[in-house]
């Protein structure tokens, strides 16, 4: 009976240090296999110290995400994290007092933090006009070119590098009955990492980090000339439109119907599980004649924001969470069991050394590119409004592939069309 | 006196109003007037920035061709569903009444499609047609239709028709079918023995007796084309390709709750709302006119 009080008295004071434990709660829009990574990565951030207790909770989609977290946030019911996309990353980080920068709530908190420990395409696309880092970068991905070794070796070809070998290969391919690719989310490879890769602006006003920008690089030179291709290598069955969709565009290569395909350095882990031939991944292609020296390419997938206004216990809460998943023990799990790439150098070397791309050479491919020689334009771009001007280039794009408009028409559609959105975000920031 | 005699009503049959008229004043018409309010303004979508902008957000309506192209395609789009699972509601109807042995399972069998969401309808919609998988898209390629639903707006507007039309015929079904039962069976045995024609008998005895089914039906479906259909085209094509398949109010989704845009798109209700008024508007003061009850 004794005992049994004991244990009672016991639970009850165990409890109660539970209880006493600061809760936070973490929105994120990733679902299936990684959902259940991110419950795995929260589920130790809790059982490594009894202080603070994450709870995340999945809201939908990215879209679904962030639109809860504005609802929320107008409610003042907002969580203390909330995981927001590349394209809304200039939503938030706009939007004065909305969310707390990483660096000071780690400062703040004890943490430390320097930008130099994270891997240079990561550095910089959720920091502000000064370097200072906003958003604490989660789920990072690039654009990377995968190809069929099999039909490669068949045709007796290498994987081109430049868009001038794509067009050599291309013809070869031809000749033996084959598409040479396709490529998934034309905004994003084609004209964001594009600019980046070329070392080429995006928009005016500093990439839209010094101010609202009003202008967006698409109705150039280097855009008609690469579109221009583009639209005679789909003319010519090179290059394989298939519209906007995203697996659309990644099924046919799966099925060997084309022999390479442009899309994200977080993809190789389903796909070599999914194929039966020999998948080979390497850089996104450039064009030689317009820079030689091509560099680093910028990161998509999206990043965590801790909402500001919340009491001190919760942000240092939030700090203790970012600092654990930041550790390089932590980033290799999230790289390894998902693809996305490490944030840190530190995480890149441990995994390095674990051996890892021994065995997985294509996962290191993004990391790779993320890590290249960088230029003045490849920090990244923060555009308001932005995912309805790439709706805007969706729309006009399927019109160009298929022949119903032409290509110096298309670009400037969008450039007038988005000239009107961004000057109207420019109004809305205060 | 006699005057004094009118203002002596209980207050009890306003009471038990009360719980109707809440429900719509706060799911109706608080939200209505919010979105003629934000129509006004340019918001940051956070609530920090409100700005009054006038008529700014209908002017860049009424100037866009996209909004205008979108316009027609709901118009058209809404005109072809509802006449298409009108018609072949009523043929199967038709049909069906007239069958003795074994009713039951054809009603069954044309009804249950109730049951399926239009969202869901959709996602089988996409496996049917995709481009890559897709079991029409491979009995229309060998029948020598380049079939394309993510390229081609034709044939995107062509699988939206399809799966809209299919998901709505078995609702008009129903209401078409308890139309008929309650047509009384005298009439028909009168008509019978003066018209011998089953067609002439049906366009000048049934289909005039239908016609308050048919007249509620066509509000009905009309609603539906217009906005039920949003599961539809947010599941097989997202409003695309090129913008060909942007219903009104996937526009209005799409602008405001992807793009972030709360003023043009509360404008673009606004809009929305006026015009399916005037359409209301437009069936009760002239098509009803010809309806009997």
């Amino acid at each position: 009976m004794k005992k049994q009080l004991m244990t009672g008295v016991l639970a009850t004071l165990l409890s109660s240090t539970t209880m006493a434990a600061t809760d936070i709660t973490w929105w994120h829009a990733m679902s299936g296999q990684l959902g259940e990574t991110v419950n795995t990565i929260a589920r130790d951030f809790n059982a490594s110290q009894d202080e603070y207790n994450i709870k995340p909770v999945f809201k939908g989609s990215y879209v679904e995400t962030l639109t809860a977290g504005i609802a929320a946030y107008r409610a003042d019911q907002a969580p203390n994290i909330l995981q927001v996309a590349d394209v809304g990353a200039a939503t938030i980080i706009n939007a004065r007092g909305v969310a707390k920068p990483v660096e000071d709530i780690l400062v703040e908190s004890g943490y430390g933090f320097n930008n130099q420990d994270y891997i240079a395409g990561v550095r910089n696309f959720y920091a502000d006009s000064n370097g200072k880092m906003i958003g604490m970068p989660f789920n990072s991905s690039t654009p990377v070119l995968y190809y069929n070794k099999d039909i490669l070796a068949k045709v007796g070809v290498d994987a081109p590098k430049t868009y001038e070998e794509m067009e050599q290969v291309a013809s070869k391919l031809k000749e033996q009955g084959y598409a040479t690719f396709s490529q998934s989310l034309t905004p994003w490879i084609m004209f964001e990492n594009f600019k980046s890769r070329h070392n080429l602006p995006v928009a005016n006003k500093n990439n839209g980090f010094d101010a609202p920008a009003t202008k967006i690089m698409i109705n150039t030179p280097d855009m008609a000339m690469h579109f221009n291709k583009l639209k005679d290598w789909s003319d010519k069955g090179y290059y394989k439109y298939y519209g906007s969709d995203w697996d659309a565009n990644q099924t046919p290569f799966e099925k060997e119907q084309v022999a390479m395909w442009l899309g994200s350095s977080g993809s190789f882990g389903g796909l070599r599980n999914r194929v039966d031939f020999e998948l080979g991944t390497t850089y996104l292609p450039y064009w030689q004649s317009m820079n030689k020296d091509a560099g680093r390419t910028f990161i998509g997938g999206a990043a965590l924001f801790a909402i500001d206004g919340k009491p001190k216990k919760e942000q240092q809460a939030v700090a203790a969470f970012f600092s654990f998943l930041t550790s390089p023990e932590t980033q290799m799990f999230w790289h390894k069991s998902t693809g996305y790439v490490t944030v840190t150098k530190a995480a890149y070397a441990l995994t390095k050394k674990s051996g890892y791309y021994q065995e997985q050479p294509d996962a290191e491919v993004g990391v790779k590119q993320l890590s290249l020689p960088g230029g003045e334009w490849t920090k990244g771009y923060r555009l308001g409004f932005y995912s309805q001007i790439q709706e805007i280039m969706h729309r006009e794009f399927d019109n160009v592939f298929a022949n119903r408009i032409s290509v110096e028409k298309a670009l400037n559609n969008i450039d007038k069309e988005s000239q009107v959105i961004l000057s109207r975000f420019a109004r809305t920031v205060r | 006196m006699e005057q004094r005699q009118q203002y002596t009503h209980s207050a009890l049959p306003y009471f038990l109003l009360v719980p109707q008229i809440a429900i719509i004043a706060i799911f109706f018409f608080y939200p209505a007037a919010e979105a003629v309010y934000l129509s006004f303004m340019l918001e940051d979508p956070w609530g920090q920035s409100s700005l009054f902008v006038g008529l700014e957000n209908y002017t860049i309506l009424f100037n866009s061709t996209e909004y205008l192209k979108s316009v027609v395609f709901t118009l058209g789009f809404a005109l072809v569903v509802s006449f298409l699972s009108l018609s072949i509601a009523l043929l199967l109807a038709v049909k069906a009444n007239n069958i003795l042995h074994g009713k039951g399972a054809y009603k069954i069998t044309l009804t249950w499609v109730y049951a399926v969401a239009p969202a869901v309808a959709g996602i089988m919609g996409g496996f049917m047609f995709n481009p890559h998988i897709g079991v029409f898209t491979e009995i229309f390629a060998s029948l020598g239709w380049d079939f394309s639903l993510y390229t081609d707006p034709f044939d995107a507007t062509f699988v939206l028709v399809l799966v809209s039309v299919w998901k709505q015929v078995s609702v008009n079904f129903i209401y078409f079918l308890a139309g008929l039962q309650s047509i009384s069976y005298a009439v028909n045995e009168a008509a019978m023995l003066d018209c011998e024609s089953d067609r002439r008998r049906f366009w000048t005895i049934t289909f005039p007796l239908l016609a308050p089914t048919g007249f509620f039906l066509l509000v009905i479906n009309l609603t539906y084309a217009f906005f039920e259909t949003f599961g539809v085209i947010d599941t097989l094509t997202s409003g695309g390709p090129g913008g060909g398949t942007t219903s009104l109010v996937y526009k209005i989704y799409r602008d405001g709750f992807i793009g972030t845009d709360l003023g043009g798109s509360a404008a673009q209700s606004v809009v929305l709302l006026v015009l399916v008024l005037a359409l209301t508007w437009v069936q009760f003061k002239f098509v009803e006119k010809r309806v009997h009850y």
